[in-house]
């Protein structure tokens, strides 16, 4: 997406008398130490231009630590806002304006390559000043170095201004860098005031005021005091948003899909789905239950599931790794539930705080034996809403547990999508509990589907014991070895009858070309922008993205057929051919390129990294820059 | 004089449950082993209250003494080893109508879910859990259990068991919210069903130790406390009281008030003797299912209407024209 006007322009638009600057987007940054607001400056900044009818997306930039030190360069804390004029999918590339409470965490962003090199920095310059010699001194030295970069820093006296109005700066400083905010990029104050009136509704008067006074204080510094001032026009979007993460997402499906139990242990960054969910669960006649471990969670949702209430387990990496013995047992009894895997890097501990996507192979393949699943990869927030409800029907149809592969990057990115509409049938109908017929199978196969009819305590003749252990259609322990691959054929029977209710995934670009980018989960806005910029610049370039990983649609072969090369996209492990020692003989692919090179016998390639990070469009376009060059 | 109405019909039950309702497959235990026995007594536990079968689950984990839902004629879940309790708990969380009975061995329980078993008795959920304590892995033919006595010869310690073993009833008992602990040996069938009939009417999580014999494997280890003299039988109002037989039978009895925790614990610890009955017994404890019970049925007008609510707390309404100045 080309802008309006490129940086360059806008930089040497500054020098002249303040005008109005027409921009396509722009990616903002406010950083601070944890506690000082910055993540309520920046959703609320967020939530203004939505308003607004720009698009946008809002992720957290959140420390590794709980109390990182304070003026640390990894201690930075706060939001990425991209602000559109168009529907914005992803976090974008490198931030073009970043308002910084403090030089530390201001590097911290820089050298981690988070920022255009010549973006305007809004600083703190309190430091300058300040009564600890070392800080002080930091502070000078910092702004000395910095000056052989290509920032644009405006060094700003928020404190100073601040105290003008409160009597701790500390409390307040974030709404007056909204403020800032506000006037450049020519924000509604109305509606920025609304937002101060929401955010503190709880507080009362006594907190909206002086926060409201700060607001105005900063947009006024700003109008009397910046050069510059932008506008980003709206993206005409007019219909209601819902402005949440993807765990908030996550747990509101939970809610809309009627579910009853949530069993879970926690786990970042998937926990905050169950911190919501517990707040709303029992308006609903539901049940967050905090067991003493996974392997807890997991078997007292197969229990509810099993009692005829659906339950879901929210989990991230190393609790999928202690799920898995109860989620054999869930596919081998035929016990419908829902698992949430919002991935973080691994493996082991790995990176708790960092997206990942590498849980689909696990997800796909874990559990001894054969032990069929269905795993789907929600792309959106507004994705992550509707998995659940789509989820859990799933599961009660195929009695079959579903996974939802999610991950840290929608876990804390902000997306707004458009209100959903509730519907009851997203509810399934409480389970008929008649009497079954004497002697009825409980898992009376069909021949065809594997399909069978669920009987569940309560009924009358229907009585069974279920067992983990290899069994007939009347849950009898099987002695016979036919017994067990007929159960086996038939679970994965519903697997292929699920496949079949497929819709073959639409390509995105033209049908056929020199490159075709596969994806799946969260990266799929990423990937569609990185598309288009290659489309521009010539490239015969499309993309592909599954939401459905297992089992796949049918009709994915021939699109992949289509395309001189195809390359998956992943933010997981996959060898570089950089080091010698990988060859043909012993590469090991991405996720996704596993599977498509064993399901379609197509040489797909993948380009996939561990960095931790969201990908970004112009990285993918440089790969591409590469793989054209040769 | 009471008013009593004339016309009055006494409703009967048009079932009657008998011994067979109960019954299943034909146990494929051990002759002697003594989960037949358990089984015998549960099943006339369930004849006796009259519980509908369909109404009723067994769970279990792994192991001989988790195939007992297989021989019940109730719904059975025969789930993983050590897993039996969260399952359980997963069952009974949003079904009160359902009366669960959970099965166990010692490797089940006091091993592989130990965590579980903690976290149980904290719980203190509406289940009865029985331990079937055999003092060794029958299922994986003869390994050392935490309950093993130390020096048991077993196929990973040839040469006697190292450490001493656990005490399910003194763990049990230092739990918070412990709410019903008993102990009973499977060749006392008479108190095995009294005891079974006070724990499936406890109000909470009902643990109940069933000493186990396994004549394949262990056919001694109990050796020194099969006689009824080896048996400490409790005795108390608030508790049990045995039949005059029994009396005659078990002549040392103590009479114990299962209010008192601490002489529970003291009871649990005698390595001398077989203490018998109800060791502890507090109703007064809350109950975990109770207290998360669903207060009201949700109809979709309050599903949506809870959503609404959520909803409007994230809407952004687009101000027409967008960008609007200051
Ligand atoms: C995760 C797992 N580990 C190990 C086993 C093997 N296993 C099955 S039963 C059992 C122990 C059985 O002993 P216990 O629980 O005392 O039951 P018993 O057979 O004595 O009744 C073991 C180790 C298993 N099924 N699952
Ligand atoms: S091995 Fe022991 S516990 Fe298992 S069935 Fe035989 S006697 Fe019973
Ligand atoms: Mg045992």
């Amino acid at each position: 997406m080309d802008k309006v006007e490129t940086l360059e322009e806008v930089s040497s638009a500054l020098t002249g008398e303040k005008k109005k600057i027409v921009l396509k987007e722009h990616i903002v940054e406010i950083v601070s130490d944890a506690g000082e607001g910055a993540q309520k400056a920046g959703q609320a900044f967020g939530a203004i231009s939505a308003r607004s009818g720009n698009g946008i997306w809002t992720v957290e930039i959140i420390p590794a630590e709980i109390q990182p030190p304070p003026r640390s360069k990894a201690g930075g804390s706060g939001n990425r806002i991209r602000v559109g004029s168009f529907y914005v999918t992803n976090a974008g590339d490198e931030a073009d304006l970043v308002v910084a409470f403090n030089e530390q965490a201001l590097l911290g962003r820089f050298e981690s390559d988070n920022l255009k090199p010549n973006a305007i920095i809004l600083l703190e310059n309190k430091w300058r000043e300040h009564a600890d010699p070392e800080i002080k001194k930091l502070y000078r030295d910092t702004m000395e170095e910095l000056k052989n970069t290509k920032l644009r820093i405006y060094e700003v006296p928020m404190e100073r201004e601040c105290l003008k109005i409160v009597d701790n700066a500390q409390r307040g400083k974030n709404m007056w860098a909204l403020g800032m905010l506000c006037s450049v990029y020519s924000r509604d104050m109305e509606a920025a005031r609304n937002e101060i009136r929401l955010t503190f509704a709880k507080k009362g008067e006594k907190v909206i005021k002086p926060n409201i006074d700060l607001l105005e204080a900063g947009y006024d510094w700003a109008e009397k005091n910046l050069d510059f001032k932008f506008e980003i026009p709206s993206a005409g979007i007019t219909k209601p948003q819902i402005v949440v993460n993807g765990n908030q997402a996550i747990a509101l499906g939970v809610v809309a899909s009627g579910m009853d139990v949530c069993a879970m242990y926690p786990i970042t960054p998937a926990t905050s789905a169950s911190h919501f969910l517990s707040e709303i669960f029992e308006n609903v006649g539901g049940v967050v239950h905090q067991a003493e471990d996974e392997i807890a969670a997991a078997a007292f949702a197969v229990g509810a599931s099993y009692a005829g209430k659906c339950a879901v387990t929210i989990t991230s990496g190393p609790g999928m790794s202690l799920k898995t013995e109860v989620l054999g047992l869930a596919s081998m009894a035929e016990i419908p539930l829902v698992i949430v895997d919002v991935q973080r890097g691994g493996p082991s501990t790995g990176l708790p705080t960092k997206v990942e996507q590498g849980d689909l192979l696990m997800s796909v393949f874990h559990t001894h034996g054969d032990a069929p699943k269905i795993v789907m990869a929600p792309a959106t927030i507004e994705d992550c809403f509707y998995a659940p409800i789509t989820a859990r029907k799933i599961a009660e149809t195929f009695r079959m547990p579903v996974y939802v592969l999610s991950d840290a990057n929608l876990a804390t990115g902000q997306q707004p999508f458009t209100k959903p509409e509730f519907k009851e049938e997203w509810v399934a109908p409480p389970f008929d509990q008649s009497p079954v017929p004497k002697g009825k199978a409980p898992y009376d196969w069909d021949e065809e589907t594997g399909l069978s009819k669920r009987i569940i305590p309560g009924q009358p003749n229907g009585m069974h014991t279920v067992t983990g252990l290899a069994h007939s259609n009347m849950s009898k322990v099987a002695y016979e070895p036919k017994t067990n691959q007929d159960g086996c054929d038939s679970r994965s029977k519903k697997l292929a009858a699920f496949q079949k209710t497929l819709q073959t995934p639409k390509v995105y670009g033209k049908e056929s070309g020199d490159v075709l980018l596969v994806g799946w989960g969260s990266t799929k806005g990423v990937i569609e922008e990185a598309v288009d910029a290659a489309n521009e610049k010539g490239y015969a370039v499309s993309s592909l993205h599954l939401k459905y990983l297992q089992p796949m649609a049918s009709g994915i072969k021939e699109i992949l057929q289509n395309y001189k090369k195809v390359i998956t996209i992943e933010i997981n492990y996959s060898d570089d051919r950089k080091y010698q020692i990988f060859d043909e003989n012993n590469r090991r692919y991405a996720n996704l390129a596993w599977l498509l090179r064993a399901r379609y016998l197509i040489d797909v390639d993948n380009w996939s990294n561990v960095y931790g990070q969201p990908m970004k469009p112009h990285s993918i376009l440089d790969m591409l820059n590469e793989h054209f060059a040769k | 004089m009471f008013g009593i109405n004339q016309n009055c019909e006494i409703a009967l039950p048009d079932t009657y449950y008998t011994l067979e309702d109960y019954q299943s497959n034909v146990p494929r235990w051990c002759p002697g082993c003594g989960d037949n026995s358990i089984l015998t007594s549960v099943q006339r536990l369930c004849r006796d209250e009259q519980l509908p079968p369909e109404k009723t689950v067994f769970v279990s984990g792994i192991g001989c003494s988790s195939r007992f839902p297989h021989y019940m004629g109730t719904y059975g879940f025969h789930g993983l080893h050590g897993r039996a309790l969260p399952i359980a708990q997963g069952v009974k969380i949003r079904r009160p109508d359902l009366d669960v009975f959970v099965n166990m061995g010692d490797g089940d329980c006091c091993s592989i879910g130990t965590a579980h078993w903690i976290h149980a008795v904290r719980y203190n959920m509406n289940l009865v859990a029985l331990l079937h304590d055999n003092e060794i892995y029958g299922l994986t033919k003869m390994q050392v259990s935490p309950t093993s006595p130390q020096g048991l010869v077993t196929n990973t310690t040839p040469r006697g068991a190292f450490l001493k073993p656990i005490k399910p009833l003194s763990v049990t008992l230092g739990i918070s919210n412990v709410s019903f602990v008993a102990q009973v040996a499977e060749w006392m069938p008479e108190l095995m069903y009294d005891v079974l009939k006070m724990a499936y009417h406890h109000k909470g999580f009902s643990f109940v130790r069933v000493v186990q014999r396994c004549p394949h494997f262990t056919p001694h280890v109990f050796d020194n406390i099969l006689s009824p003299d080896a048996a400490l039988l409790l005795q108390h109002d608030d508790g049990l009281r045995s039949s005059d037989t029994m009396l005659k039978i078990y002549k040392s009895q103590e009479e114990h008030d299962p209010s008192n925790l601490n002489r529970a614990r003291e009871l649990a610890e005698r390595e001398d003797c077989l203490p018998v009955g109800i060791l502890y017994r507090n109703e007064n404890v809350e109950v975990y299912d109770e207290t998360r019970r669903r207060k009201r049925a949700v109809t979709h007008e309050m599903r949506k209407a809870a959503l609404e609510k959520e909803f409007s707390k994230f809407l952004v309404e687009p101000v027409t024209g967008g960008n609007g100045h200051a």
